[in-house]
């Protein structure tokens, strides 16, 4: 067996090593590598920042810890960007594994921002039914969440007692790890106007691009790169941007091993060939 | 570095480890954490369902319904529960083979229910919307002969870029839908326009691909700041 074919036949255990370490020492030594911002993440960015101050905004938290790491991220930058700019904030969740993530996330950051429970932000919680949830919003909060989270009535609540629909709500984005988007652009944008900008995983953010170009969402927050870019946008660093460094080298570290792959590949055939 | 004292954080650590170590080989503590999470997966989302599903749309108008029926109240919009009601529970006559075929009224209700909902929102933001969007632009049309020109009146990569992509966009559109087209044998023409469709074909998977591996990096990326920050207390 040559270099080639033993480099085909290497044991894939030590390829997670080297990945394990290109995500570790990063992760413990920064190496402050440059992120730069791309159109789709300065879109939903702008359209945050072009709201009038009180402009109620729609943030649903519709994924769940299978997508945390990715999600959470561009979760908290966004309801910091909000709060930054006195926007409240109406929490909802459409997946039944979110509730407790937009509970820790919308406590933390509230306090880390002086939010007030009511009058800045609102948890109305989790409800069942993805499509007649956002219909039913067209028509009025109060049919789908007649009462918050922790079962006040939402008529009691000082932010939303002059919000009824969609029409009182500046943006609505939605932070996702399925196809929830989809829903949103179809019934929410498609049938009331209303704006939409979605965070989603690295792996759906291709199949989002089409939206943008139809203009069916204002913007798109794709991966831990989108949540990173967020950051620096909002110039406040945290999770994303931590990551970057070790996603950068491990990405490196792919492109390596599919070229030597493909290399080794190419040389053995070759041998083989000449033997045969 | 400071070690956490939050048994939680040193649960969900020996977990994450009993997950990892599927890497080496699969074995017991693999095994152990896979099927903890399975279990609890299906306990959390049973108690989520129920609460959030049965209780207020089936359980909490029914007991009013009757509660009223039974105190002279009469019949009232709260006892329509039933029909919702009934045609789930037909659901699970699959379970009894005699009478399995009921189930197909509820399930025949259900999607013929759902498909009048789903169609026209999809029906415009997955095809009118899209092919709008293929040939317009911000009311601009994405064929632009005046964005030829101005790259050709001062040429640059920024100008050939926005020049070439839009009809670079409806090209690759028609190559990857005449290979998607059946009914004309791929051969001669159509067969080199089927095969320029192969070539958008693999640029978009080879993108998702790329996103793909962003992703899996990302979750190993989470995890082990869980790790090094929550657990050891290494990094910040």
């Amino acid at each position: 067996m040559n270099l080639y074919e033993k480099f085909l036949h290497i044991d894939r255990r030590y390829i997670f090593i080297l990945v394990a370490l290109g995500v570790i020492i990063p992760l413990i030594w920064p190496l402050g590598l440059a992120v730069t911002t791309s159109p789709p993440v300065e879109n939903v960015y702008n359209a945050v920042e072009e709201l009038p101050p009180g402009t109620p905004v729609l943030l649903s938290v519709d994924y769940d810890p299978s997508t945390q790491p990715e999600l959470s991220p561009m979760t908290v930058a966004v309801l910091r960007h909000c709060f930054s700019r006195d926007l409240p904030v109406i929490i909802t969740v459409l997946h039944p594994g979110g509730p407790g993530l937009a509970l820790e996330i919308s406590d933390r950051i509230s306090k880390e921002m002086g939010a007030v429970y009511g009058e800045d932000y609102v948890f109305l919680g989790y409800k069942v039914g993805s499509s007649a949830v956002i219909l039913s919003i067209g028509q009025n909060f109060r049919v789908s969440f007649p009462a918050d989270y922790f079962n006040t009535p939402i008529d009691e609540i000082p932010l939303m007692k002059d919000i009824q629909n969609y029409d009182d709500v500046g943006l609505a984005i939605t932070m996702s790890g399925s196809t929830f988007p989809e829903i949103w652009v179809a019934y929410a944008h498609e049938r009331y106007g209303q704006r939409i900008a979605a965070g989603v995983t690295a792996v759906m953010a291709a199949d989002y691009y089409p939206f943008l170009q139809t203009g069916q969402m204002v913007g798109l927050i794709g991966g831990l790169k989108g949540a990173a870019e967020y950051e620096k946008l909002i110039n406040r660093p945290d999770d994303g941007l931590k990551g970057m460094d070790a996603q950068t080298i491990v990405h490196l570290f792919v492109v390596l091993m599919i070229l030597l792959g493909n290399i080794a590949f190419i040389f053995v055939q070759r041998a083989k060939r000449r033997e045969a | 570095m400071h070690l956490s004292t939050d048994i939680w954080v040193w649960i969900a650590a020996i977990l994450t480890l009993c997950i990892f170590s599927f890497l080496y080989k699969d074995n017991p503590f693999y095994k152990f954490a896979e099927h903890l999470l399975v279990g609890v997966s299906a306990g959390y989302f049973f108690v989520i369902y129920f609460w959030n599903l049965i209780v207020p749309n089936l359980l909490t108008p029914l007991k009013n319904g009757f509660g009223t029926l039974f105190t002279g109240g009469g019949f009232t919009g709260d006892l329509a529960a039933l029909v919702p009601g009934i045609l789930g529970l037909i659901i699970l006559t699959r379970l009894i083979p005699k009478i399995a075929w009921m189930s197909r009224w509820a399930i025949g209700f259900y999607f013929g229910a759902f498909q009048g909902i789903v169609i026209t929102g999809y029906m415009q933001a997955y095809i009118l919307a899209q092919i709008y969007g293929t040939f317009i632009k911000a009311n601009n049309p994405v064929f632009s002969l005046a964005l030829m020109g101005d790259f050709f009146g001062a040429p640059g990569w920024g100008k050939a870029l926005l020049a070439v992509s839009g009809p670079l966009m409806i090209l690759g559109v028609v190559c990857t839908l005449t290979y998607f087209f059946f009914s004309t044998e791929h051969k001669g023409f159509v067969g080199g326009v089927a095969k320029v469709g192969i070539v958008f074909l693999m640029i978009g998977f080879g993108a998702s691909f790329g996103y793909t591996v962003m992703a899996r990096v990302s979750l190993l990326i989470g995890r082990l700041q869980f790790l090094l920050r929550d657990w050891l207390g290494i990094i910040s």
